[in-house]
């Protein structure tokens, strides 16, 4: 029954257990509850990875509606590999929220049960619209996840904070409004909102003008969701400003899956023959992302607040991840996917080092944070760790995918893309080494002399990323090699 | 124990040495007991593979694969057996001398230096036992990375900006040019293993190889090719010990060592002095041989002067890898032993002269024969070997070199070899001359000996003595290196 069941489950047990928090209340309780939701989730996601890894394609119809009619949920290699990465960090990150004394004591106490509630709600939103198999589910739970992390930005009650969210808040609407004008002409030209069924019939009908507005709605509205430059300007503000413990979550996921919507789009609506032959879509995509990879890690070398410094640089591997789907060959594809995958556990690793920094320091100044490499050894060697992911050094995830960018750009010829690639990473040694040397090397800050190292309880956590991105930096085949098969499938290598 | 499990021994035994390192930093003595223990234990384990090497044996195992058809894995042939040799061996002497100087000096952070030194030794002996290019690049990256907080230890201004020049000259090399061919090279052949006979012929034409050779030679920023090498003189801020250990052998080496795995296993020699693209290679070199000897001929730090050196001598190892026959390959691998044991023993007695009088600039060192006569003696003999003189060691490798030289028809790199021993002359031998024969400044008619702390005196005359025996032993080099030219 629960076998069978999976994929709803995926998406219900959070959504339910997000109202359930506003009952419970009481911190250690309400904590429990929400990292059991999650544990949960990550394990449904574990197992239908291995379902589909095995036959390729589950699919669900809610309440028993047959599929183009009624909703489908349908998980694929590549929806399969987002659900994973995107519940397993959810549910590291909330783990570290436990007791007293984490990061979770930036959001004032009578507020605390609310971030377990939109937490939960933005899990939702955030897996319902990677497992959903219809264009107007995708709108739903966009918002269900974009409207919970405009309050989970706003949570921790710093002044800056609320403007960082308004804007979010207005950029977000807005794509979001792109989004559906987009879904909106799809449905009008097609009929339909089965994401397959919609594939099939835009092959017959002859779009054209209508699907080419219809694409240019979709792309761009996707485009502000996930801050692909220079459509980016809401998300320095946002992560810099918002809660610790909401930064390292939403930085390792929610561009992540926004990433994924413009995936699924262009490569299982669209089709690769109508957005990369008909309209040129790679010239553009890959034109943007490197102006972004090196305007982003540009502007990120003069940041002071280092919180702030690793939002532009997101932006920076926003651009990697968009560079690999530019070239829409598989190596290309393998690149943006794995990147999807290594860049949240890097990004995830590195946030929630700054939440014990932030814990200790109560800044996340480059400034206080002088010398903090003695007082704070395991948190600042895991944000070592993290930086030289960043960078791309063998042996860390970053590696992985930088190797299958170069070789995507090698393939094809594109001799400057590859040089430009590896001088982008030298940009990163420069914003990674100003933190590692001013930590380490530097005499310490006021702040820094009164500091103490972390509580293992955010360590751990803090560390389970860490030690995931050097695994995931040798043991490739699980990442790299589901990205793989979620490549051949988003270009039909296989059917 | 078969050998392919004595290959991983030897790959763990520095890596578990800095954990152990680090687990007893409260105890000094226990600490620098571990890390001479280690020492020896790896150098034990390397000598035990020799006769198997040498029999012709090329043991070989797999980690895992990292990509699908491209493992982390490793081989143990000759050229790396010899890496691994000097590395391992020069690592013990020059733990008894950073004994010496750490303490005598009250350094602070002894347990981060130590720690950093083992894992420095695990990155030299990976890239000594790389059976494919990507797992030596990784290894690489793992040294680079493990020696910036030697080069930095110190912590102040001075220290912080040479190790930023450090760091950023090394990895912008190896990310920018290195990885660029690395990941170029698997495109096209499909392959990265060190295979006899190169695995490129066929796979790239024409302009393309120069192209290719241009990218791994000055992507190997530790080569310290000209103009990539701006880093090893930064360096020299690090305490002496590093200067010794990682800037005569295991960093500059690795480099070297890198060109020539290069040249032989990927390239194949056949291949590349067909192609024609070595010559310019060899230009390369030669230009680097020359200038840098001009440059060392200015300084009067003699860190400086020395580091200089280094930047000519390494040359010499990449033109022998450039020279592409048997003559050049054998002498340019032999001059990483020859010129180790020479460079290491002239800055051992830097850092010795700087322990007992604090002197750095070499015009203050006038006279210094009298009271530091095994120092300078020892300095003596580095010198010596260093400039080719019979019989120390680097006599051998210099020879190689010219007959590989003149096998290539290529007599213009003769006379800058001659050239450049010449400059070796000028910019060493005044030194211990001056020492000697000089009078001091302050003209004490006889001031008492005063030599370095015990612990360094003994490892500069080891490896003063080292440099008068491998002269002795030369051959067994050649016959170690001997397959690496095919023959």
């Amino acid at each position: 029954m629960i076998k069978q069941n999976l994929l709803a489950l995926q998406i219900v047990i959070p959504l339910i257990a997000a109202p359930l928090c506003i009952l419970l209340r009481r911190r250690a309780l309400v904590w429990g509850f929400a990292v059991l939701v999650c544990w949960l989730t990550f394990g449904i996601s574990v197992v239908l990875l291995r379902q589909v890894l095995e036959t390729g394609l589950v699919s669900y119809e809610m309440g028993g509606w047959a599929a183009p009619w009624g909703i489908e949920y349908r998980a694929d290699p590549l929806s399969a590999f987002v659900l994973l990465f995107v519940s397993g960090i959810g549910a590291i990150v909330l783990s570290s929220a436990g007791l007293k004394d984490t990061a979770l004591d930036e959001i004032p106490v009578s507020r605390q049960y609310l971030f377990f509630t939109l937490y939960l709600l933005c899990l939702t939103g955030l897996l319902g619209i990677t497992i959903t198999g219809d264009l107007f589910n995708v709108f739903v739970f966009l918002e269900i996840s974009a409207l919970s992390s405009y309050g989970l930005i706003g949570l921790g009650g710093r002044r800056q904070a609320l403007p960082a969210a308004f804007q979010y808040l207005v950029m977000g609407t807005i794509g979001a409004t792109f989004i559906l004008i987009g879904i909106g002409l799809m449905y009008m030209m097609t009929g339909t909102l089965n994401m397959a069924d919609m594939a099939e019939r835009l092959v017959m009908a002859d779009g054209g003008r209508t699907a080419l507005v219809a694409f240019g709605f979709l792309t761009v509205g996707i485009g502000i969701k996930m801050a692909l430059f220079p459509l980016h300007i809401w998300l320095p503000n946002a992560y810099a400003y918002a809660p610790s413990l909401v930064t390292a979550f939403l930085a390792a996921t929610a561009t992540k899956v926004s990433v994924y919507i413009l995936l699924r789009f262009v490569f299982s609506v669209f089709g690769v023959t109508f957005a990369f032959e008909t309209l040129g879509l790679g010239g553009v995509l890959m034109f943007l992302s490197l102006l972004g990879i090196f305007v982003a890690s540009t502007v990120a070398i003069f940041q002071t607040n280092i919180k702030r410094m690793l939002a532009y640089s997101s932006v920076a591997q926003i651009g990697y991840m968009v560079l690999g789907i530019s070239f829409a060959s598989t190596t290309g594809l393998v690149a943006g996917i794995v990147h999807l995958f290594n860049h949240a556990l890097i990004k995830g690793g590195l946030f929630m080092a700054m939440g014990c920094v932030m814990l200790r320091l109560k800044s996340v100044d480059i400034e206080d944070m002088a010398g903090i490499g003695r007082k704070m050894p395991f948190t600042m060697a895991a944000w070592a760790v993290g930086g030289l992911g960043l960078i791309g050094i063998p042996a860390t995830a970053g590696f992985i995918s930088k190797w299958y960018l170069i070789r995507a750009a090698l393939e094809q010829n594109w001799w400057i893309v590859a040089v430009m690639v590896l001088i982008s990473s030298l940009l990163a040694v420069i914003y990674v080494w100003r933190v590692i040397e001013t930590a380490f090397f530097k005499e310490p800050s006021a702040r820094a002399r009164e500091a103490r190292e972390a509580p293992l309880s955010m360590l751990l956590p803090t560390w389970v990323l860490v030690g995931a991105t050097l695994f995931f930096g040798v043991m490739t085949s699980t990442s790299a090699g589901v990205a793989g098969r979620a490549a051949e499938v988003l270009l039909r290598v296989i059917p | 124990m078969s050998s392919s499990t004595l290959v991983q021994l030897v790959l763990l035994t520095p890596l578990v040495g800095a954990g152990l390192i680090l687990a007893c930093g409260k105890r000094p003595n226990v600490r620098e007991m571990v890390t001479l223990l280690t020492g020896v234990t790896l150098f034990s384990l390397v000598v035990s593979l020799l006769p198997a090497v040498m029999a012709g044996e090329r043991p070989t195992f797999t980690w895992f694969e990292m990509f699908p058809g491209l493992p982390i894995a490793f081989t143990l042939e000759p050229l790396g057996m010899l890496f691994a040799l000097v590395a391992s061996g020069l690592w013990i002497v020059t733990s008894i001398y950073a004994i010496g100087y750490m303490r005598a000096h009250h350094e602070e952070h002894q347990t981060r230096f130590y720690t950093s030194f083992a894992l420095s030794i695990f990155g030299a002996m990976g890239i000594a036992l790389a059976g494919n290019m990507l797992t030596l690049f990784l290894f690489y990256e793992i040294l680079t990375l493990s020696t910036y907080p030697l080069v930095s230890h110190h912590g102040t201004e001075g220290a912080m900006k040479g190790a930023r020049t450090y760091l950023s000259v090394l990895l912008s090399t190896s990310v920018g040019l290195l990885l660029l061919a690395v990941a170029w090279t698997w495109v096209m052949a499909g392959t990265l293993d060190f295979t006899e006979g190169g695995i490129l012929a066929g796979k790239v034409e024409g302009p393309m190889v120069l192209v290719l050779l241009a990218l791994y030679a000055f992507g190997t920023g530790k080569a310290a090719l000209m103009p990539f090498h701006r880093w090893l003189p930064a360096a020299m801020v690090a305490p002496t010990p590093v200067s010794a250990l990682l800037h005569a052998v295991a960093v500059v080496k690795a480099g070297v060592f890198t060109v020539m795995k290069v040249v032989v296993y990927i390239f194949g020699l056949d291949f590349l002095s067909a192609s024609g693209a070595n010559v310019w290679l060899m230009y390369a070199a030669g230009i680097t041989i020359i200038l840098a000897s001009f440059v060392a001929l200015a300084q009067d730090n003699l860190k400086r002067r020395l580091a200089y050196s280094t930047v000519s001598q390494l040359s010499y190892i990449v033109l022998g890898a450039a020279l592409a026959n048997s003559w050049g390959v054998v002498g340019g691998s032999m001059h990483i032993a020859m010129h180790a044991f020479g460079k290491i023993t002239l800055f051992f007695c830097a850092g010795a002269i700087y322990l007992a009088t604090h002197k750095t600039e070499i015009s203050d060192m006038r006279g210094l024969g009298r009271t530091m006569p095994i120092t300078m003696f020892a300095f003596l003999i580095g010198a010596l070997s260093v400039i080719g003189v019979p019989p120390l060691g680097g006599s051998w490798s210099k020879w190689y070199l010219a007959l590989g030289a003149v096998d290539a028809g290529q007599w213009v790199f003769v006379t800058i070899l001659m050239v450049s021993s010449l400059l070796n002359i000028a910019y060493l031998i005044p030194i211990p001359i001056r020492g000697f024969f000089s009078s001091g400044p302050d003209s004490v008619p006889r001031a008492p000996i005063k030599e370095a702390p015990l612990f360094c005196v003994i490892a500069l005359s080891l490896t003063a003595i080292g440099c008068i025996a491998l002269f002795f032993f030369a051959d067994g080099v050649y016959q170690l290196l001997l397959p690496l030219a095919g023959g």
